[in-house]
């Protein structure tokens, strides 16, 4: 029975993610509030010019993020504009500049939304230094961002929340190399390429001729999964048998994908000192992402709508080694984290099935979400939920000893309100402006009809929050699409994270108040339904309304 | 607050820190991984060939047409699934089709495909699996479903002049099950059960 399998793969990645919660989540507290900088990096600090021990408000790190991010998005622009000069650039020409800045926005922001088809594209020189490059440091920064986060709970009216140039560089150098570097090994030995030969023309035993790309995949493909950056070396992404070889190497892509994000919540617990807080926030992510799973395994095995069932199954656009349960639980991983890596095309989704990974990104991407993405989110609506519940009993709410103010529900509820305006406002203003609809309409839109309004909706939320999935039918290397979601993609990505610096910097400033009889205790399970109800609530009443007017109608009618 | 001097010295730091991250993360790195998989692991960074007598053949993980110039499918080979990448199983245009659910064309597509087989496998439309009536995801699914293959058992051997036991016996061998026994499908490798097929003896 089908069904079994699914069961049996779940719990399988359950376990595994069972084991890894303690000691990475102790691993990551301890280094990222560690005084203690290795060799290498008191090298790297003099190098670059910082005082490792020096302290930073939030308006400083927040200061030093950007910096690093924009100087980020000019370098893999001009990466992308000096292609044609570069070295192992397998004769592609430059990359025009609207893609470039579509693409280097795209992967300084973590999203990885990719306009452009890789195979025909982007040569070695790119891939390595401009894109590789940023799956590191683009996933460092966010883990950074969250632990400065948890520092705001934790500290004590110190007003500041750590050094911005410390987190970044033990995010690198202690987590994500050594754990990219044990991730590339075990795929290459899965089948997964590593070489710099460029196609190799072979001639098939029907005497026809194929060419077959090479490339250095592995090394990109462990920071993909394990950074939650999701870039497909290839057009076809871990769809393609180079990047994700057999059914084995794409249960451990799961893995790394949730790997970093799952652990988050004990580095949470641990730093703030209570670590049932962490698994609280744990059980609200693994609650969702468990129902989330089981819709999309029985719309996909269910395999509702004209194409599938007169197939006899929802298989297309899905890989025979992956099967459609190998493919939702992907699927599925892919969109609640910020990953948007595919191992099969949402876009042949059932309908239904193809609403699931837009809820997904709707959701916020926090269960478990992207690496430190996911956590700063889920924990701002932890904020909303403790205000919602001390509004319910009339008491002013705190959360972890802080109070939450004024100041503090004001960053939440401008945190709330960031993706959902960039993924409405872009949606409508692609049909609402006259010719930018023609364009869309007659250009970009690959399925007619309501599926097409979806797949203009899943570009913006994929954007907006930074996940990079897609329905790919969409022709998104427009000037239309390049501009509109590159713009959602950088506001998507920093205004949160000045919003979320910010509520760091206020909660650091607070003296803790100590719990009293009347304080919500937030490590019970109340508090994770709670938590949970909040979640599901907002987003589906933000969007409803227009997931009514795509998959919702055409899974209906 | 802010001074221009700090703001300045702030993207100096930037521009060190991203030129040293670049050659770490985006030369050493990747150049590292590429030696070790040169020297530790040969076939799989190189893609899995598979050479023939005449040289390479092809790879083990990407899938080929087996069709004529005209892209008709050849009877005397095992059919792959239906790809969208290029004018099928072109390798430097991975892609998936995209059509959706209730997309006109694929829905025909379908039924067209439905036909065929009916036709040139001789079974009936419920015998045929959902994989050989759809396109991948990658358009280079090297593999398809045991039933997939058991189908085309009967006009590949009449095509080959073999008996139908032996071609038979040769696919059930070639099934690989489920990785650890849960993952994902059972599948077969077109690529190399052609390849069995051709170095079988006493082909008429």
């Amino acid at each position: 029975m089908d069904l079994w399998f699914a069961v049996l793969q779940a719990l399988t990645l359950a376990l595994v993610l069972a084991l890894i919660y303690r000691p990475l989540g102790d691993y990551m507290a301890a280094f990222y509030q560690s005084s203690r900088d290795l060799r290498i990096e008191r090298g790297f600090y003099r190098l670059i010019g910082v005082n490792p021990r020096s302290q930073q408000t939030w308006q400083s790190y927040l200061r030093s993020v950007l910096a690093f991010s924009l100087l980020g998005v000019l370098f893999v622009y001009a990466i992308q504009r000096a292609q044609a000069v570069l070295p192992y650039s397998l004769g592609f020409p430059a990359i025009p500049s609207g893609l470039s800045f579509n693409t280097a926005v795209s992967f300084v922001t973590n999203t990885n939304w990719q306009s452009y088809s890789p195979d025909v594209t982007m040569g070695y020189s790119v891939q390595m230094l401009g894109l590789a490059v940023q799956n590191f440091v683009s996933a460092a920064v966010g883990i950074a961002v969250a632990i400065a986060l948890v520092r705001g709970f934790a500290q004590r009216r110190t007003g500041t929340i750590g050094n911005f140039w410390v987190d970044l560089t033990r995010g690198v150098l202690r987590l994500l190399l050594p754990g990219a570097v044990l991730a590339a090994v075990v795929l290459l030995a899965g089948g997964v390429i590593q070489n710099l030969t460029g196609f190799t023309d072979v001639t098939t035993i029907t005497g026809a001729t194929q060419s077959i790309p090479g490339g250095p995949v592995a090394s990109q493909e462990a920071i993909k999964m394990l950074g939650t950056n999701g870039g497909g070396f290839f057009n076809a992404n871990s769809a393609h048998p180079f990047e994700n070889p057999t059914a084995w190497t794409s249960m451990f892509q799961i893995i790394l994908m949730l790997a970093i994000p799952f652990s988050l919540p004990r580095t949470f617990g641990t730093i703030v000192g209570d670590k049932r807080q962490g698994y609280a926030i744990l059980g609200a992510m693994a609650a969702i992402f468990v129902v989330s799973l089981t819709a999309l395994t029985l719309f996909e095995l269910g395999g509702a709508g004209t194409a599938p069932l007169a197939a006899g199954g929802a298989m297309e656009g899905k890989e025979q080694r992956f099967g459609i349960i190998g493919s939702a639980l992907f699927g599925t991983t892919s969109t609640l984290t910020s990953t948007g890596a595919v191992n099969s095309m949402h876009d042949s989704f059932t309908s239904l099935g193809g609403m699931m990974p837009m809820l997904n990104m709707m959701l916020g991407e926090v269960a478990p979400g992207g690496t430190g993405s996911g956590l700063y989110g889920m924990l701002i609506l932890a904020v909303i939920t403790v205000f919602i519940a001390g509004l319910l009993v009339g008491r002013t709410p705190e959360y972890l000893g802080k109070k939450i103010g004024p100041r503090e529900i004001k960053i939440a509820s401008l945190y709330i309100l960031v993706t959902p305006t960039l993924v409405l406002a872009g949606t409508a203003l692609s049909f609402a402006i006259p010719a930018v609809r023609a364009d869309v309409e007659s250009t970009s839109i690959w399925n007619p009809g309501l599926h097409g309004l979806s797949e203009v909706l899943y570009a913006f939320t994929s954007a907006a929050n930074n996940n990079g999935s897609a329905f790919a039918g969409l022709t998104a290397n427009t000037p239309w699409f390049n501009t509109a979601l590159g713009v959602a993609m950088l506001l998507g990505r920093f205004l949160p994270i000045v919003l979320v610096l910010a509520l760091a910097g206020a909660l650091s400033a607070q003296d803790t108040v100590p719990a009293t009889r009347g304080t919500l205790p937030t490590h019970r399970t109340q508090f994770v339904g709670l938590l949970v109800g909040v979640t599901v609530i907002i987003t589906a009443l933000t969007y409803f309304p227009v997931l009514a007017l795509g998959p919702l109608a055409e899974g209906l009618q | 607050m802010s001074s221009p001097r700090n703001s300045a010295r702030q993207y100096g730091v930037a521009l060190r820190a991203m030129l040293v991250f670049t050659v770490i993360l985006g030369v050493a790195y990747p150049l590292a991984i590429t030696a070790f998989g040169q020297l530790a692991l040969p076939n799989q960074a190189n893609g899995s060939l598979i050479h023939g007598s005449s040289g390479v053949v092809g790879s083990s993980l990407i899938g080929q047409s087996f069709t004529d110039a005209d892209g008709a499918a050849r009877p005397e080979w095992f059919q792959s699934r239906p790809s969208a990448a290029g004018n099928g199983y072109d390798a430097t245009a991975s892609s998936g089709s995209n059509l959706g659910p209730e997309n006109a064309d694929l829905i025909a597509a379908i039924a067209d495909r439905k036909s065929a087989i009916e036709e040139s496998d001789g079974v009936t439309a419920a015998q045929i699996p959902a994989d050989a009536l759809t396109a991948s995801a990658s358009g280079l699914d090297p593999q398809i479903s045991a039933e997939y293959a058991r189908i085309q058992v009967n006009r590949v051997s009449a095509a080959r002049g073999l008996p139908v036991a032996t071609v038979s016996a040769l696919v059930e061998s070639r099934i690989q099950g489920r990785d650890l026994g849960f993952l994902g499908e059972p599948t077969v490798n077109v690529l190399q059960l052609n390849l069995a097929l051709e170095s079988l003896p006493d082909q008429g």
